[in-house]
Parts: structure tokens; C-alpha cells; sequence
């Protein structure tokens, strides 16, 4: 163990610059994100991941935001296990309507103020399964969402990117 | 033909390919139950096509498959589950879906069908949406007994489903499953899709298993229209499928000692993960390799810097993973969490033709790409591990030695690829039928595909090695202490997504 240990120093920090917020997500947010929500929750967000129907490609992603190229965690951002410790809803997938309930639950118990960022292209509008008789549609046909970050699923540069965007109104 | 030479039919489907497909009546159908009862068959899947029900049925010993179909009479077919335990889910979904019932199936409860739809059975004679009832979970008695619900929303970056453990103190004394929560009604999608369109859903039924999935459904596309990829086309799916593993595998590992608080294995393991999803773009473009795949071949080419990337991975694991595998070894606070924890019975896996590091680790030697074996790995040299214990340990243990098959299956791919074109003419479309399998990191994949005269997808059934392998994890647990949940379900490992469809 030591051998790895010690190898991680000599080798140096793997954690790669922050990109720069996405702008679309500025412009998103702009809209959405009030002065008084900014001012109570300072620069550090908690978020809860949810995932209500996706195909557990956009949570492989996510879940890449915590490795060491990435570090969610150095920019005050880090993953709860409880929407009542949490800032941020972060939603993946249509929701489908065995879900619906569920997620409305989850929004529910999230104290506010709060964010929903609905993540990938079937969280904007049901992507490819928004047909179906089995799927609601979009988060936002289900609860308020604030941020959409598109992709199929989103790279973790995109998320990185967004959530940026986030904490950036935050700040001001 | 020699799973059908046992098994009274009539007639035998003109263009199912490559396996034969053949309709049975009630004896038939009886002879291919007392098989699977005593294990001289396993069943590889059971899906409704109203008004039929078929059943895929493989010989391993033989390395033969074979699909039996089964009319039913005024909706009704007789049960599989009550004499194969292995059926009863699927049952229940078919009942969902189709509306077609298992005459004296032991379980009738709905199992995709949570209530919340507008119309009920879907993929049958629709009718209006049932009324939503309490769900009867089974019951386990006993002083001192107490009920932990977890679920569908869980703390963790994961898919939804519901765990209801009945605990005697710390001790698990049952826990039951309930999923379907994420069921998007692929399957409905892809009636009337297009082959291509069918192809992108087919790759979203798990992310995590995109390769596979699009692997096993072109299979089925390819063998239905009696087309054959080209031999450049089928070993970059095989590089694809192993880059796929690699990352899966990674990730596994990694997870499942930090799910022992061990850390440090946790962040080194993300950082390989990630360096093979890097590759992946870097070669094809996308980080999952989503939609490369595609019926006929690929629809893109490796980048021309894609191979040497692939062989600088392969390099840069070996430098490490030597050490990770000690680390792991040598860690004895690590071995206390995962040996004899979450024992799979070698029967079970067997009975239960798990597929995959769960049936593998308890002793069941399958893995398609070996039994079913399919181009190109006909023409590459792997071993498949096996171990027999069946714990957490054995199915780290498992991906390890997957992991390095992997990237000596890598190796001699970047050796052999061929030159040539990457994709076949799908040529003019007639009605047919084909069953495709490809081994995901998880376990078998299989896809049954119908196309109609005018190109379309008339029926796809996709079904994932989870099916298999939910039940197992009841079984596992049992006798283990609550706290050790998140180590034997993440040693597992399953599928929501394909599970639910």
C-alpha cells in the first residue's frame, strides 16, 4: 500500500483545470436563479442525485465527476445521500411514470432553496423513449428544473461545465 | 437440431436463424419444462409475442440454442415458473405486458405493471389502466422480526429499485425485490422502428452495456437477414466489447472496496476507468462507444491513432494492476468484508443459468463468447475463470482474471485486425427472424429480433443477464448481516435499466 502511496506523490496531482462555465447555461440560469437563493447558499452546493428512469449511462458519467481527473469536491460541490441535505437535484432519465411519484417525493423533501439540473438528453424532453406509454416525458414536465446539461449522455467536462455555471450564480 | 430431437414439435420456422425455432403444443412444451426441472436444459429466456410465448432453451454441454413456441389458448399458457423457478419473473412481466397468463404459476403478483400506467397490458389486448392495490410482499414471521424498506430513491449515485429486508437483529432473515421502476417500454418502441432507430434503443436499454447491447442486436439483425459483417468490422466490435469490460471491470472493483471503506483501491481503480474511457473517444468518438455498432458492421471507423492508444492502455494497466491486485490481496481488514460474505450456492447459478461473474464465480462455466461462440472470438485464444466459493470475493477474483483475458484479447486484436471495409449492405428487406447473444461485462446478453417485409422491426425481445442474477442476490444475502448489503449487491452488480426494460 505504501509503494502506491508513494508513488501517487511523486507522481503528482492527475486533477486537470477546470473548464470554463458554459455560457448557454449561464444565459439558463440567468432566468432562473434569484438574488436571494444566492446570497443564503454561499459557494458551496450539496447535491442529490436521482435517477428517474435513465438507462444508467448518464450515472456512469456523473459518478466520473469524483475521480481524481475531476475532483468535484475541490469547487464546494459534493454528492449527499439525502434530498433533505441537499441543494441540488441533480435528475436523470424520461421520467417514467413508474418514477413520477417517487422523483415529486424526492423534490418534495429538498429543502428550499432549491436547484433541479436535469442531466442528458432524455431529462430535456423523454429523448428516444418520449413516445412511450411507459414515460412522463421531461423532468420538467414533472418538477421546476433549472439547468438542463444535454448529451447522451453528457461528458463529465459538460457537467463540470454546467454545474460551473451554477455555483458561478451562486457567487454573485 | 438436437435440443428439438427431444422436444415433440410441428413445424419448424422457415427463416429463424441461426438457431431453428419450432412451434410446440402442450406435450411439447411439457417435455422442455421437465428438462429445465432437471437441468438438462437452461432457460435462456421466456417473452410473449401474443398471441404466442416462446422460450429459448441452450444445451451447454452442446453449445446449442434453440427457441420453442407455445400458442396460447384464450390467453393462456402453461407456467414454466411453477416447475422452473427461474421463469417466474419472467412470467409475471408477460403477464404485464401481454396480458397472457401462466396457467397455475406459483407467483401472479404484477412485477413491471407498478400501477402508475394509463393502459394496461401494453404489448397486448390493451384495456384501461388496473386499479392500484397494495403490493403483498411475502411475509416472514417470527419474534423479533422487524421490516427495513430501502427504495425505489437510494442514497447513491444508482438506479432506483425497492429492497424490503425482514432483519432479526443485524441478520438478514429475507429480502424480497421490487423492480420496474425504470421500465421505459423499449420493447414497444422498437415495434415499427427501424432497424437503425431499433439499434439506438437496443443500445440504451444499460448504458453501462451499450457495446454489447448493439453487439447482440446486430448479431440477431445480421443472422435474421443471413448478412455477415466484415471480419474488420467484427474485431473492432470486439475490441469495442473488451475496452467496455475493461472499464466496467474497473469500476466494479473499485466500487466494491470502497463499499468496504476502503478508499484508496476506490480512486486508483476510477483513474483506470477513466484512462479506458479516454481510449474509447480517442478511437471511436464516444466515451461509451454508444451507436457505433450498427446492423451490417460499424457505423464509423477507428480513428487512425486508435489502435496505438489501445496498446498504450494496455501497457499502462499492466505497469499497475499487478500492484492493485496485491493491494487487494494483502489487505486483510479489506478480505474479512468480502470472503464467505454473500455465498451464491453452485446449484443455484447452475439452475439458475447465471451468467456472467455470478455464475462464473459459483461454478457455472458459460460465457457466450466461448459456448455461443461468435466472431471474432472464434478466432482469438482466451480462457474463461472460473472459481467455485461463490462469495464477494470470488466475484472480485473473477474480474480480475477477466480484466487481464481482456487485455491479452486486446493485444491479439490490435495484431490481427484486417484492413477492408467496416460495413455490409443490408440488401432487401424480407420478413425474418434472428437470436443474437453477446457476453456484456455483466453476463449474456440475448436479443430476439422479427423483421417484417418492409425492413421494420416487428417484434425485438432484449434480455438481460440480470434476470438471472436479481433472485440470486435474495438468495445470497440471506444469513448475512444488513451492513453487508451494499458489498454483495455491488459485487452483483445487476442491471435496473435492462431488467426493467
Amino acid at each position: 500500500m505504501r509503494k502506491i502511496l508513494f508513488e501517487g506523490i511523486a507522481r503528482g496531482s492527475l486533477t486537470e483545470r477546470p473548464p470554463v462555465p458554459d455560457e448557454a447555461a449561464l444565459a439558463e440560469l440567468a432566468k432562473s436563479v434569484n438574488k436571494e437563493s444566492q446570497i443564503r447558499l454561499g459557494r458551496s452546493l450539496s447535491i442529490r442525485q436521482v435517477d428517474a428512469g435513465s438507462c444508467n449511462g448518464c450515472e456512469l458519467e456523473i459518478h466520473a465527476l469524483n475521480n481524481a481527473f475531476y475532483d468535484l469536491e475541490r469547487f464546494g460541490l459534493r454528492f449527499v445521500a439525502s434530498p433533505r441535505h441537499a441543494d441540488v437535484l441533480m435528475v436523470t432519465g424520461p421520467v417514467t411514470k413508474n418514477m413520477r411519484e417517487a422523483l415529486e417525493r424526492t423534490y418534495n423533501a429538498t429543502p428550499g432553496p432549491k436547484w433541479v439540473v436535469a442531466v442528458g438528453s432524455c431529462a430535456a424532453d423523454g429523448g428516444i423513449f418520449a413516445q412511450s406509454y411507459a414515460v412522463e416525458g421531461g423532468v420538467k414536465d414533472v418538477i421546476p428544473v433549472d439547468l438542463h446539461i444535454r448529451g447522451c449522455p453528457p461528458s463529465p467536462v459538460d457537467l463540470l461545465k454546467g454545474l460551473l455555471a451554477l455555483l458561478r450564480h451562486v457567487e454573485r | 437440431m438436437a435440443i428439438l430431437d427431444a422436444i415433440t414439435h410441428s413445424t419448424v420456422a422457415e427463416r429463424h436463424r441461426p438457431w431453428p425455432r419450432a412451434l410446440v403444443s402442450d406435450e411439447g412444451w411439457r417435455q422442455a419444462v421437465d428438462q429445465l426441472a432437471t437441468g438438462r436444459l437452461v432457460l435462456l429466456g421466456l417473452w410473449g409475442d401474443a398471441p404466442s410465448v416462446h422460450m429459448a432453451l441452450l444445451d451447454e454441454s452442446a453449445g446449442e440454442a434453440a427457441v420453442i413456441s407455445y400458442v396460447c389458448k384464450s390467453g393462456k399458457y402453461p407456467s414454466v415458473g411453477a416447475r422452473h423457478a427461474p421463469a417466474i419473473r419472467l412470467e409475471r412481466a408477460i403477464n404485464d405486458l401481454f396480458g397472457l397468463e401462466a396457467v397455475n404459476a406459483p407467483d401472479t403478483r404484477p412485477w413491471l405493471d407498478l400501477g402508475f400506467w394509463d393502459v394496461r397490458h401494453p404489448l397486448g389486448k390493451k384495456t384501461a389502466a388496473r386499479e392500484q392495490a397494495p403490493y403483498n410482499f411475502l411475509p416472514a414471521e417470527g419474534e423479533g422480526l422487524h421490516q427495513i424498506p430501502v427504495g425505489p430513491v437510494h442514497a447513491g449515485i444508482i438506479e432506483p429499485g425497492h429492497f424490503r429486508f425482514t432483519a432479526n437483529g443485524e441478520h438478514v432473515v429475507r429480502l424480497e425485490q421490487r423492480l420496474g421502476w425504470v421500465h421505459k417500454g423499449i420493447e414497444s418502441l422498437m415495434q415499427g422502428a427501424t432497424l437503425e432507430q431499433a439499434a439506438k434503443l437496443a443500445a440504451r436499454t444499460s448504458g453501462d452495456s451499450t457495446v454489447a447491447y448493439a453487439f447482440a442486436f446486430a448479431q440477431a439483425a445480421e443472422a435474421a437477414m443471413q448478412i455477415k459483417a466484415p471480419l474488420r468490422a467484427s474485431y473492432l466490435r470486439a475490441l469495442m466489447a473488451e475496452l467496455e469490460r475493461l472499464a466496467n471491470h474497473f469500476g466494479d472493483i473499485g466500487a466494491i472496496c470502497n463499499d468496504a471503506s476502503f478508499s484508496l483501491m476506490q480512486a486508483q481503480c476510477a483513474v483506470l476507468r477513466e484512462r479506458t474511457l479516454r481510449v474509447a473517444e480517442a478511437g471511436f468518438g464516444h466515451r461509451l462507444m454508444m451507436d457505433v455498432i450498427v446492423p451490417g458492421g460499424l457505423g464509423r471507423d477507428i480513428e487512425p491513432k486508435g489502435l496505438a492508444e489501445a496498446a498504450a492502455l494496455v501497457a499502462a494497466v499492466r505497469d499497475v494492476f499487478l500492484d492493485l491486485t496485491e493491494l487487494y490481496d494483502n489487505t486483510a481488514s479489506l478480505q474479512d468484508r468480502t470472503v464467505t460474505t454473500g455465498i451464491v450456492k453452485p446449484e443455484l447459478a447452475a439452475q439458475f443459468g447465471a451468467g456472467g461473474y455470478v455464475g462464473r464465480a459459483s461454478g457455472r462455466i458459460f460465457d457466450a463468447r466461448r459456448t455461443l461462440a461468435y466472431t471474432p472470438y472464434d478466432k482469438l485464444s482466451f480462457e474463461v475463470p472460473v472459481r467455485d466459493e461463490g462469495d464477494v470475493n470470488a466475484r472480485v477474483w473473477l474480474r480480475i482474471r477477466e480484466l487481464e483475458q481482456s487485455l491479452s484479447l486486446i493485444e491479439q486484436i490490435i495484431g490481427a485486425v484486417p484492413a477492408g471495409a467496416i460495413k455490409t449492405p443490408l440488401g432487401r428487406a424480407k420478413s425474418c427472424e434472428g437470436l443474437g447473444f453477446a457476453e456484456a461485462f455483466r453476463g449474456d446478453v440475448l436479443v430476439w429480433l422479427r423483421i417484417n417485409g418492409n425492413g421494420r422491426v416487428a417484434r425485438c425481445h432484449l434480455r438481460d443477464a440480470s434476470w438471472f442474477q436479481w433472485p440470486l442476490l435474495e438468495a445470497a444475502i440471506e444469513g448475512n448481516i444488513v451492513a453487508d448489503f451494499p458489498l454483495c449487491n455491488k459485487s452483483f452488480n445487476c442491471s435496473y435499466s435492462g431488467h426493467d426494460l
